[in-house]
């Protein structure tokens, strides 16, 4: 009797999240690309925490000589306020790091709450969520966050992250959506169902730990875009102009006219970050597509 | 009965509204059509919503900035108040008011070019971003389509990974700075070409070939931008859905039974590759006359990117609301018309 029921759980038992985890990130490292994007990754990462042990000074501290040349005192130059611009660049690395990691945090977890609810429920109120999220999709992005950025003016950070929150969500949840209706009637789930599951954990525990590597390249590629979004709101002057960040390093560039003075520093090291640390996000997505799909697999032919 | 089972997809699970009646393809226009109804009227709606659901009052602020432009009417002061949802009747009132407004394409006077209309500045900003945005988004595609299915035919060749490789690298750059770059060194460092402006600061607009010739002049710094930074998206995308499709087994099939290459990579696995590009392309060309906001920044062209950009940065609320509707409303005409196209191009997604 009691060797019975200790041998049915040993099938039963799902993976822990850890184990999920573990398996994803072995797969997303086997990939060169992947491999090349997480050290790039790692080394901003690095560069943000200890920023305030690297950075050679404050990043608004000003009165140096304005708009000079690389020195051995200011390896970058200094930018039209004074102010150097290798520090800049090193504090401005927390901006950008804390936006992609939290909004694309924020909108993969609106995503995936939608998504598979989207796509496990059926009827009147999946027809309300369709309309809501094809709204969404359709418009357009940017206008969207540069309107809603304009009536939430000088909100700083807090208020990018909710812009480039509601603006990106749309596309994960409708991903997740298809993938959660072509398993919901797979065997697993139908056995969850015969044996009285509720809806919540069939979609939340059954299903959810199938989709790891859509979620995962979800965040991936809903952080680039909020850290490209948040340059580009930052950098036309719609984000709090008085933080450091990149792209407010850009705006300030743009406004002290770097580009007739020349300084070349000021006006491509900021991009140059926000290029490497989107390029390390878009990289490591190659890892994971391989997971979901083989074919694109490195070194796989067709 | 019968027609509802016939409008009916093998993958019943989906949940699809079920119009109930009609032949398969017109019922699945109508209901399209429907549902774009629907839509336009909710975007529409929170148009008129988004002032109203933020902190402050953006009338305040505009009649403040309208005023030191000279003395304020009281029809402008009442249209404004009207429009910017200042309480001079109740929400269905101002609701009405406003879907008045947008059905007449009366959207008021500008505030930052007073007493300039709000229709009046879109119409003159509208063709340069137009013919710009739009002359780039097709030769875009055409390019990066035929480089998409040039490397999943040759993968894992240097065909495949150069194209793949750039085209990744230039989309994960912030295409502002791309375009910052450009202006750099072609603009101030050689001085290849003008730095600002759709136009010579000389000429005024006409038909003129020396005018046209100048325009192109100034356009071609933004045109190389926008055409560097999307070129990737189109690779990757017709590359991803290609090796796809040549996993099919119909595309076994045409190989085994001896078809040239060029005709299995052309005929059939690109032809069926290509409607997932396609959508995207449909929908590119509605964002057309949203144009590029932050390119047209860079380079100070006069198109709707920069009149919004203009509208937000000098709180301009009727012009900012008006462009925005209308960059809202033709990217959902493209998507609308797009849904048609496909529904007529793969029968399968009628459902």
């Amino acid at each position: 009797m009691t060797t019975q029921t200790t041998a049915l759980p040993a099938i039963e038992k799902a993976p822990s999240p850890w184990q999920v985890f573990a398996r994803v990130a072995a797969t997303i490292w086997s990939n060169g690309k992947a491999r090349i994007g997480i050290s790039i990754l790692g080394l901003f990462i690095l560069l943000a925490l200890f920023a305030p042990l690297i950075a050679p000074y404050g990043a608004s501290e000003n009165g140096f000589e304005r708009s000079a040349d690389s020195s051995w005192e200011h390896w970058l130059g200094t930018t039209a306020a004074g102010e150097d611009v290798l520090s800049q660049l090193l504090w401005g690395s927390q901006i950008s790091i804390f936006v992609g990691l939290v909004a694309g945090l924020l909108s993969t977890v609106i995503a995936v709450l939608i998504g598979l609810s989207w796509g496990y429920v059926r009827g009147f109120w999946a027809d309300v969520i369709n309309f809501v999220v094809n709204l969404f999709l359709v418009i357009p992005g940017l206008p969207l966050m540069i309107v809603i950025a304009a009536y939430l003016s000088g909100g700083g950070i807090g208020m990018i992250i909710i812009v480039v929150v509601i603006t990106g969500w749309a596309w994960g949840a409708r991903v997740l959506r298809s993938q959660t209706q072509s398993l919901r009637s797979r065997d697993f789930v139908t056995a969850a169902v015969f044996s009285g599951e509720r809806p919540f954990r069939i979609v939340f525990r059954e299903i959810l730990p199938n989709m790891t590597s859509l979620i995962v390249g979800n965040f991936f590629g809903a952080a680039t875009a909020a850290i490209l979004a948040e340059a580009g709101l930052e950098y036309l002057g719609l984000g709090d102009s008085s933080i450091v960040s990149w792209g407010t390093m850009l705006f300030w560039a743009q406004n002290s006219n770097a580009l007739l003075t020349g300084q070349w520093a000021l006006l491509f090291a900021p991009g140059l970050c926000i290029a490497l640390l989107a390029t390390s996000l878009t990289l490591i997505n190659f890892g994971v597509d391989g997971i979901s799909n083989p074919r694109l697999r490195e070194g796989a032919k067709k | 009965m019968t027609s509802s089972t016939l409008t009916r997809t093998p993958d019943a699970t989906a949940p699809v509204p079920e119009t109930g009646g009609g032949r398969r393809a017109a019922g699945f226009a109508l209901r399209k059509l429907g549902l774009f109804v629907l839509t336009l009227w909710a975007a529409i709606t929170l148009n008129f919503l988004l002032p109203r659901l933020m902190p402050g009052s953006p009338a305040d602020a505009a009649l403040a900035k309208l005023a030191q432009n000279g003395p304020v009417s009281n029809a402008t002061k009442a249209a404004i108040e009207a429009q910017l949802g200042v309480p001079t009747g109740n929400i269905v009132e101002q609701y009405f008011a406003y879907i008045g407004q947008v059905l007449t394409l009366d959207f008021g006077v500008s505030y930052t070019f007073y007493p300039q209309t709000v229709s009046e500045l879109v119409s003159t900003a509208l063709p340069y971003t137009l013919v710009l945005v739009g002359v780039v988004t097709v030769v875009a595609f055409v390019i990066g389509t035929l480089l998409g299915v040039l490397a999943a035919w040759k993968r894992g060749t240097w065909l495949d990974s150069l194209p793949t490789l750039a085209g990744s690298f230039a989309s994960a750059f912030p295409y502002f700075w791309t375009a910052l770059l450009l202006l750099f060194f072609a603009g101030y460092v050689w001085r290849l070409f003008p730095t600002s402006g759709a136009y010579g600061p000389t000429a005024t607009p006409n038909l003129s070939f020396e005018f046209l010739g100048d325009a192109l002049y100034h356009a071609f710094l933004p045109a190389l931008t926008i055409l560097i930074t999307s070129l990737g998206g189109w690779i990757l995308g017709m590359r991803n859905t290609m090796i796809s499709t040549l996993g099919d087994d119909y595309v076994t099939f045409a190989e085994a039974n001896g078809l040239k290459p060029r005709t299995v990579a052309l005929r059939y696995a690109a032809r069926n590759a290509i409607l997932p590009n396609l959508t995207s392309f449909g929908l590119a060309l509605g964002g057309v006359v949203g144009g590029s906001i932050l390119v047209e920044r860079v380079f100070g062209y006069p198109g709707v990117g920069y009149l919004l950009f203009n509208a937000v940065t000098n709180q301009d609320y009727p012009l900012m609301q008006a462009l925005f509707l209308m960059i809202t409303v033709s990217v959902l005409v493209a998507n609308f018309l797009v849904d048609i196209l496909y529904g007529v191009l793969d029968p399968r997604t009628r459902r």
